[in-house]
């Protein structure tokens, strides 16, 4: 039974998020570049390649530990570029706000998108303001595109994965969703837990400047890693099998999934990249993560193998096995 | 761990048989597949996953009522959230939500208490789906309701009770269960001497289990080993949360605001005395009865085999629509839809390894 109409899932970034693309806007603008389906549209002008993204941001309540709505936009749109290989340039910043909007609130999102805008060494060059009648929206919403200049030779891209390559995440995962979770109207829960919201430019600087050549990386935004696996494996036509026991998750993150019935792999991150490079590179690559501090705790979490094909698999921590399914995209808070 | 699968794998060959053990607990299901711990049986020793999702035995018709409230416009209805995609006769709560109706997810029973308190203008239906796990807290927002005079809260009751649905299941003989791992989170509420008369009356073995991996293969093996020896007694692995009489003061709330009643179970009928409704005293907290609510016929797709897997008599790629009409997008059957559905997780983490 088809839907008729827009359901919380489709912005889940899981199944129904993909086939919403995949069956109206790919088919509707379908051409070779929107096809590659990355995190930016790599793009050539006077034979310079340029990342293109642009991003929404609906997080509820836009300010949560560890971050807020201004952060979280920067860091988003920089992220999405970064992945592509490219240094953040330029970026606009759009506004809709809700009438009654405390000004004070304003300031103070402003002042954090600046703050990230200087960790970068990023421009914001444009703008728009709207204001809508008062709950029409959730005090505001931001959308940001960026255009950063690509620094690599090689393409980099979901499609590029290969048999014998390691996958490398840069630290533990779901902090950013539990976060956002904790201090949510209704389920609101201690812990200890704050959102990993950082751009991760001068990281991925740090392990380009090696010069090994990446064949992908993914933030693992929405659906987390599962979604970010199964797309790739899917993608490049590969198998990928983590270990389980080699993924690093934070025992609070992990409490909170369990209360929550959440799977740690499949919640959000903003602050986290996965990786794929061949075997023999991978050991460089850590060690230059991990002289970054956002890659201190980077770590080889599995690797590529020819079959199944299409299919990301999970060593469990028991011996036993299993598959990474492309999370649905429940009624999860917006969290991004 | 090694040394408890191979304790297990012994006993399998002491055994020298097929045994049918089954689970009847949504979480453990749950553990089963994402650990890949089935996988480390042995072929003889099949772990059958019973009816222990709630929301998947929760009949198509009450899901249709739910959507007819929700579409009433001095209602507000609250559900947990594994509720929302489940379909019913025609639709699901999600795509009524998306269509205008009201439909709000809450945590606990006491958040939406909490609702009907700073929305006196509309009636806050909760829906109270669950075994004995969920039971207190429902038992207690009514209490609650009843003892501060919130009017405007009451409660759909489609509760079920585990001992019930295990003894039409051994009665149903379709499928032969040598025994059972008895659920951790209901035996914490209920005690494990409920669980006796399965021992008593049809000689199969229970182990009350615990939810991390080695506490289901430990409980296999305590399993495995009774019917090894011939025993047939109610053993409690789980026994750092769980005793013999469980937690009285939950009992007693269940009891004051709960009677039992029959329930119809989806996909395996009606099981006498396996649920609980609403007391006479509170029955203005009583969705039926406040709000006149009535249940249609249910109509659900003849192709779904729910109900022979919610026995264990069919495995999920034995339904045609498994995979093919029926997935965790769009499900077609309840088993497909919940998190701790067998459909779901077998097609999750199990179902397409092979193909």
């Amino acid at each position: 039974m088809k839907y008729e109409r827009i359901v919380m899932a489709h912005g889940g970034g899981g199944s129904l998020t993909h086939e919403l693309i995949k069956e109206l806007f790919a088919r509707e603008f379908d051409n070779p570049v929107l096809r590659t389906s990355d995190d930016s549209a790599v793009l050539a002008m006077n034979r310079q390649g340029y990342a293109f993204t642009t991003d929404s941001y609906v997080v509820k309540p836009y300010f949560f530990p560890g971050g807020d709505i201004g952060r979280l936009a920067v860091c988003g749109t920089v992220n999405d570029l970064a992945m592509q290989g490219a240094q953040p340039q330029w970026l606009s910043l759009g506004f809709i706000l809700e009438e009654g909007l405390p000004l004070a609130d304003l300031e103070k999102i402003v002042a954090s998108i600046r703050q990230a805008v200087a960790e970068v060494g990023v421009q914001i060059v444009t703008g728009d303001t709207k204001v809508v009648e008062r709950g029409r929206c959730e005090g505001l919403y931001i959308n940001m595109a960026g255009i950063g200049r690509v620094v690599t030779k090689n393409w980099i891209g979901g499609a590029n994965a290969r048999p014998g390559d390691v996958v490398i995440v840069n630290g533990p995962l779901g902090e950013h969703g539990v976060a956002v979770m904790s201090c949510r109207e209704g389920i609101e829960f201690q812990t200890s837990v704050v959102s990993d919201c950082a751009p991760l430019w001068p990281l991925v600087k740090e392990i380009l400047e090696t010069g090994v050549e990446i064949h992908t990386m993914r933030d693992p935004t929405r659906g987390g890693l599962a979604a970010a696996v199964c797309d790739i494996a899917r993608a490049s036509g590969v198998g990928i099998r983590l270990n389980e026991s080699a993924i690093p998750i934070d025992p609070a993150v992990r409490g909170a999934c369990d209360l929550l019935g959440l799977d740690p792999l499949a919640i959000a991150n903003e602050g986290k990249l996965i990786l794929f490079c061949r075997a023999l590179d991978g050991e460089r690559v850590l060690a230059a993560m991990n002289r970054h501090p956002l890659g201190r705790e980077a770590r080889i979490i599995g690797e590529v193998q020819e079959k199944p094909k299409s299919l990301a698999l999970l060593r469990t921590t028991i011996g036993g096995e299993r598959i990474i399914d492309m999370p649905t995209g429940e009624d999860l808070p917006r969290i991004c | 761990m090694k040394t408890l699968v191979q304790a297990i794998h012994e006993l399998g060959q002491r055994l020298g048989r097929n045994v049918n053990l089954m689970e009847v607990c949504g979480t453990h299901t749950m553990v089963a597949f994402r650990t890949g711990l089935r996988q480390l049986l042995p072929a003889s020793v099949r772990l059958l996953s019973g009816p222990g999702c709630p929301v998947c035995v929760t009949d198509a018709n009450y899901i249709d009522a739910a959507i007819a409230l929700s579409h009433r416009p001095d209602v507000l209805v609250a559900t947990f959230g594994d509720l929302l995609r489940v379909p019913g006769s025609e639709s699901s709560l999600d795509r009524e939500r998306a269509a205008g109706a009201s439909v709000r997810v809450v945590y606990s029973p006491s958040d939406a208490l909490l609702l009907a308190r700073e929305c006196p203008s509309r009636h806050v239906v909760f829906l109270g789906v669950g075994f004995e796990t969920t039971a207190p807290t429902v038992a207690w927002a009514v209490y609650r309701a009843s003892r501060d005079r919130v009017m405007n809260f009451s409660v759909l009751c489609a509760h079920k009770t585990m001992p019930g649905a295990m003894d039409a299941l051994v009665r149903d003989r379709q499928v032969k269960i040598d025994g059972f791992l008895c659920p951790g989170h209901v035996s914490v509420i209920t005690g494990a001497a409920i669980y006796r008369f399965i021992c008593e009356s049809y000689r199969i073995p229970c182990v009350v289990s615990g939810f991390e991996a080695w506490d289901i293969l430990k409980s296999i093996s305590l399993l495995l080993a009774q019917l090894a020896d011939g025993r047939a007694e109610v053993e409690i692995e789980y026994s750092r949360s769980v005793t013999e009489q469980g937690n009285v003061a939950a009992q007693r709330l269940i009891e004051e605001v709960f009677e039992p009643c029959d329930a119809t179970w989806r996909g395996i009928g009606a099981i006498a005395g396996s649920g609980l409704a609403i007391r006479e005293t509170y029955a203005r907290h009583d969705a039926v009865r406040a709000l006149g609510v009535e249940f249609g016929e249910s109509r659900v797709n003849p192709s779904c085999r729910c109900g022979d897997i919610l026995r264990g008599v069919a495995r999920p790629p034995d339904c045609q629509l498994f995979g093919r009409g029926c997935t965790p997008a769009y499900p077609i059957g309840p088993c497909m839809v919940s998190s701790e559905g067998t459909c779901a997780a077998y097609y999750k983490y199990e179902g397409r390894i092979a193909a």
